[in-house]
Parts: structure tokens; sequence; C-alpha cells
């Protein structure tokens, strides 16, 4: 989902309150199609896309997390919500459920914050040469992969930097062993590999700001710091709403494969998040019905904070 | 409230090979309304923004009031500047737009509040104080940027062809606005335009600046009738002063075919530059022959285009006076200016007519 969506889209939100009036003012430009049906010939790819990837696996979770799977495959009973009731009850699965908690705040706020602290410095530079912004932008398209597997290699056990560095300060590092260094190396990866992709929106955000008004802002406030909190922070905001969505669906689930890496085949007494659980419990443990539920539930909060934020965040959020 | 003395500021912007700005001397007096005109790319707002400190100057000397500000932070230098796109902070309220800068000065509150409730009176803004900038019209939040400066209550007011994003009407109006009000403040202000009659009706003084440097200095008037080279003479004025090739011996002048005479005292040989403007031109039983190819009716007069000797001319004249395909005109002797045709400058003509005393609006 993250790859799909292209810088301009931080500012996709804004037409919408316009559009109404000019709409209607003039005649309804629409194109004309002969058989009705041709429109929707045009659609069908994208729908079945949507139908198969999207629509029947949720159905299907959500019929699956009413049943109790047979582990031998040996049919299945009806159990209500038995499932949800054993999840949410698990003393393990409050835990994990905090842990995500904490690692989506965290590799948000961070990836955030390094994205805009780079932007920021990035842009004083790049203002009005676009030769550096080409090179700055180029930076994403390397990125994501390349960055997973550096980040991978940067806490190896052998030839990892920061296993080294922690070894001069007489500190044994076991990422994959101790719960404490696995969570900050899962977490330090995971950021890492966000950053380029908040640091993007920002810049483009940061350049889309009109050079009269930061130039009025100098003339109005001294301070730099200020300034850039009362003037500058406010006409991100469209920007930083855009990401913030698009973080905690990135926190949630897209760092699934840095979690595989890091605690694939290792011993049990690891961090990980609750999508990494509906997997380990569904494929691993055999646990269809409890997976299911596990992933509705989850379905369900990422749902509701989506919610949570266009209600309540949008409003305070200036457009234009 | 404050002078301002440009002294020989150059700008080389990095990387240029010329320098964009050059040798700009130039002393404001306290309260002056200052116009910079000029065509696109002349310099005049970089020379604006050295003043204002969002441009480093790369030689010589600015100051505030007496205070060299070259090394100053543009919020420190006390003046405040309204840019032609508004550059209104779109987040903030139109209230919060004018009181951001003062805020920022730790100004107490009750007195920004009265400052703004005072500003909104003058620019009839009271009903948009909580408002923000994208529900206003294009006039409207031209007073906001307006306001902004005027709340601030600074040492000079910086104007970056505010007007040229509002339409004809409007900016005719808010260009008496902008008069009264500075009038009213006495604030020592320096406004950028390139449109002539806006430079003609706002100045105190006019600075005419041709490829970075200053072409003329002076009132308008003086300007308008004493234009130092043909560079403003072309500029300044509307329609644009004839300019005609013609050969001068001594007070004769050859255009073409023709003889006209010129004032007493002028004795110059050569070739010359013959600037006549359009309403000094009247049809007359003989003089210099016109043929007539183009009227453009403007209503309180109409222009008439045409040539002598080959040469395209525009007259001014009043809608009364019957345009024929062939005329002759006349122009008094003293109305005649001449040019340098090499250099383009001003040979000392003969008189010109004295230039009345303008009356205060
Ligand atoms: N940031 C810059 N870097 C390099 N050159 C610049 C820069 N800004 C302006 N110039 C150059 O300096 C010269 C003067 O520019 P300036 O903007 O002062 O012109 P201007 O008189 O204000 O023109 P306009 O009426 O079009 O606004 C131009 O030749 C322009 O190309
Ligand atoms: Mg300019």
């Amino acid at each position: 989902m993250t790859d799909a969506t292209h810088p301009t889209a931080a500012s996709g939100a804004r037409p919408r309150r316009r559009a109404a009036s000019p709409a209607r003012s003039e005649p309804a430009k629409r194109a004309q199609f002969d058989r009705p049906l041709l429109p929707w010939a045009f659609l069908a790819p994208q729908l079945l896309v949507v139908c198969i990837f999207f629509y029947w696996p949720s159905v299907q979770a959500i019929t699956s997390s009413f049943y109790l799977e047979d582990p031998f495959g040996f049919g299945s009973t009806f159990v209500g919500l038995d499932n949800y009731k054993d999840a949410l009850g698990s003393a393990e699965y409050q835990r994990i459920a905090g842990f995500t908690a904490l690692f989506t705040v965290l590799v948000t706020g961070f990836s955030m914050g390094l994205g805009l602290l780079f932007a920021v410095k990035a842009d004083k530079v790049i203002r009005g040469r676009s030769s550096y912004r080409t090179a700055l932008i180029s930076v994403y398209a390397i990125a994501p992969p390349v960055a997973g597997l550096m980040g991978m290699m940067l806490f190896d056990q052998h030839i990892g930097p920061f296993v080294k560095l922690a070894a001069w300060f007489g500190y044994d590092m076991k990422v994959g062993i101790n719960y404490n260094d696995t969570a900050f190396a899962m977490i330090l990866v995971s950021v890492w590999k966000q950053v380029p992709y908040n640091f993007i929106f920002f810049l483009s955000g940061l350049q889309g700001i009109p050079a009269s008004v930061r130039e009025a802002a100098v003339i109005d406030c001294r301070n730099g710091f200020t300034r850039f909190r009362t003037a500058i922070l406010p006409l991100l905001a469209p920007t930083a709403f855009f990401l913030l969505i698009i973080n905690i669906t990135y926190a949630l689930f897209d760092t699934f494969a840095v979690i595989d890496v890091m605690v694939k085949d290792k011993p049990a007494n690891n961090p990980v998040t609750l999508v990494y659980k509906v997997y380990n419990d569904g494929f691993r443990g055999n646990d269809i019905g409890g997976s299911a539920a596990q992933s509705v539930i989850l379905m369900v909060v990422v749902l509701v904070l989506t919610l949570i934020q266009f209600r309540w965040l949008e409003r305070r959020v200036h457009y234009g | 409230m404050a002078r301002i003395d440009i002294r020989n500021v150059s700008k080389t912007y990095p990387g240029a090979a010329t320098p964009s700005v050059a040798d700009i001397d130039l002393a404001i007096a306290d309260g002056e309304f200052i116009v910079l005109v000029g065509p696109s790319g002349c310099g005049k707002s970089t020379l604006l923004r050295m003043v204002a400190g969002l441009e480093d100057i790369t030689g010589g000397e600015v100051s505030i009031g007496g205070r060299v500000v070259n090394k100053v932070d543009p919020a420190e230098r006390d003046i405040a500047m309204v840019f032609q796109n508004y550059a209104l902070y779109p987040h903030m309220t139109v209230r919060e737009n004018m009181a951001y800068g003062l805020k920022n000065r730790k100004t107490p509150k009750t007195e920004i509040e009265a400052r703004v409730a005072e500003a909104a009176r003058m620019l009839e803004l009271g009903p948009y104080l909580d408002r923000k900038p994208r529900g206003l019209s294009g006039g409207q939040r031209q007073r906001v940027a307006m306001g902004r400066a005027v709340v601030r209550q600074p040492a000079a007011f910086l104007f970056d062809e505010p007007l040229s994003n509002l339409d004809a009407k409007l900016r005719v109006s808010m260009r008496g606005e902008i008069r009264r009000l500075q009038r009213r403040l006495g604030t020592t202000s320096l406004y950028v335009t390139h449109d002539q009659l806006e430079a003609m009706t706002l100045a105190d003084r006019l600075v005419v600046l041709n490829a970075g440097r200053i072409e003329q200095v002076g009132a308008p008037l003086d300007i308008y009738h004493r234009p130092a080279s043909t560079f403003v003479a072309s500029f300044i004025g509307s329609p644009a002063m004839n300019l005609l090739d013609a050969e001068a011996d001594g007070a004769r002048l050859r255009i073409g075919q023709n003889v006209i005479q010129a004032g007493a005292g002028f004795a110059h040989r050569g070739p010359v530059t013959l600037g006549i403007r359009a309403e000094d031109l009247h049809p007359a039983a003989t003089g210099l022959p016109f043929r007539t190819d183009l009227v453009e009716e403007l209503g309180a007069q109409r222009l008439v285009h045409g040539f002598i000797d080959g040469q395209a001319l525009v007259l001014a004249l009043d809608p009364s006076v019957p345009v024929r395909d062939e005329m002759f005109l006349t122009v008094a002797p003293e109305r005649l200016h001449l040019f340098d045709t090499a250099g383009g400058k001003r040979i000392g003509t003969t008189d010109v007519r004295a230039v009345h005393a303008r009356v205060p609006a």
C-alpha cells in the first residue's frame, strides 16, 4: 500500500471542499458510453482484484473466526465468540498487544520525526535548486529494499556495527535472543526503512509552501524555531496527517518482514506484534479460528483508528 | 518613521556574471513615498529585498533611521513588507495574521488588540476578522496584507507590486487607498511597480531603473516633462513618447524633408532623437505632413496612429477634432525633447515649460 502512493497525494484531500459549487454551475461533462456495460468492463479487472484479495479473504476471516477448526482438517465446529474471548482474555495476547501499541507509537513517532527533521535540513539546501531535489528523491526509489537489508546487517551477530558498538561499551547485544535487544533492533530497522518515505513527503510539502509566506514570516518572527513551529509546521499538517495514517498502517502490518527476519527460528522469548502473532497462530500453530479472530480484531482496530483520525484530526488540519 | 539611505548598493547573485543591481545611491527622506519603476528584470525587487534584508547586500550600505542594517536580521530592521501575492498565513484568521508580527515582538495583548482593531477600522476589515484568508476576495486579502504592515507601525513600508494581482478597477481604488493611508500615517515607503501609471500617481519621487542602474530620479511630473533619456521617455507616459530620428542644424530640426524650429538657444549639429508627447501634437493648416493609419477610440480622447515621413507616430486628440487621412501637425518648440542618438541621453533642449506646483491630494 505504501509504495503505490505518489507524493502529491499528500494534498489530495484539498479540492473536496471547493468542488461542489463550480461543478454545479457548469454543465456536467460526462463521457457518454453507448453501451451501459462498457464502464463495468473497464472496472472489472480492478474490482476482481479487490474482491479476490481483499473482500473474499475478509469474509473468510470473519466466518472462520466463529468456528473451531480441527487441526487435522476433520471439519469445524461453530463456537460463537469463543475465539474472541480466548484471544482477548489471554495474558500473552495482552502482552503482545501492549508491545504492538508501544512499537507503533515509537516507529510512527521516530520515523515521522526524523523524516521531518531531514526534510527541513534538506529543504534549506535545495531551495530553488532542482538538481539536488532529484538526487534526494531518488533516495526514495532505492531505499526500501536496500534499507531493509542493510538494517538487518547492522545487527548481525558477527559483522553488525551496532553489536560491535555495544561490545565496546561492554554490552553483549544479542538480537533474537534478548527481548529488549530484539525490540530495540526491530524498532530501529523499522524506523530506518520508513524514514525516506516520510522524508520525501515532508520535503515536497515544504517545497509547496510559497517562498513569500516564509519571507513574511522571517520579517514577522525573529526566532527560527518559533517561526517554524507557528508559521511553517501548521502548513505541513495535511502532509503529516496523511503520513500519520500511512505510518500507523506501516507499523502495524508492513513491518512483518522485519520482524520475521529477526525472530524466525529463534527462541520463544522475543517481542512480536499482533500481525506476527496472527501469522504464528494460524500457520505455525494451526489455530485457524483463533488466528482469524485476532485478524478481525486487528482490522477493527485499524478501522477505528482511521475513523478517529479522519473525524478528529482532519478537522484541525488546515487545507489550502 | 525614519529615513532610508541607500549608498552605493550593488547585488550580484551567486553564479551571475553581471550585477543585477549596481551602484544605487538613493537618500529617502522621512515620510517620503518613493516608487521604483522599470521594466521586468531591471532589479526593482532585488533592491527592495536588500532593504528588507531578504537578500544579502553584495556591496555598499543600507541604513534605516541612521542605523546601518546590512547585517541586521529582517525582523529587527523595523520594516514591514507587502508582497505581490499577499503572503498571508493560510492557517491563521485575519486577526491572527495581523497580530502575528506583534505577538512575536512581545507586544502587550491589549496593545495588539487595539492596533488590530484600529487597522481593521481603517481598512474596513471588521467583518472579516475571524475568517481565514481562503474565504476572502483578492482585494480583501490585499487589505489584510496592508493591515499586517500597518499594525506593526514600522519605520518603513516596503511594497513589492502589491496591486498587480488585482483587476484594473480595484487596482485604481486600492492605489488611492494606499496613498491616503501613507499620507495619514506618514510612514516612509518604498514601492515597486512596473505600472507607470501607478508609479506616477503614488510617488513623491520616482526612481526609474534600467538594467540595475538608476536612470532618473525625480518628481513624477518632472520626469514626465523632462525625461533624462530616451529610455525614460519611452517608459513613462501612456502612450509612450514619440521618438523620431532627426537631423539638427542649430535650432533647425530636419525630419526627412520637413524642417521644424526648435526653441531659441539650441545649438547642436548632427543626428538627434526628437521626442514629442502624443498630446503635444496638434492638427493645423500647415506643418509636418502626417498620414493616418489607425484610430483608437478611448472615449475621453482618441489615439491616432500614423506616419511622418515613414516614421511611426501617435497623437492623442480630443474626440471633437476631426481626423483626416492626411493632416498637417504642429508642435510648440518648447514641447520638443531632444536626445543624443548614440547614448540616448537628453541634450539640453530649449526651455521646458515650468512644471506647475502639484496640489497635494
Ligand atoms: N535568486 C536569484 N538568483 C539569480 N538571479 C536572480 C535572482 N533573483 C533575481 N535574479 C536576477 O536579477 C535580475 C533582477 O531581478 P528582479 O527580480 O529584481 O527584477 P524585477 O525588476 O523585480 O522584475 P519584475 O518586474 O519582473 O518583478 C533579473 O535579471 C533576475 O534574473
Ligand atoms: Mg519583481
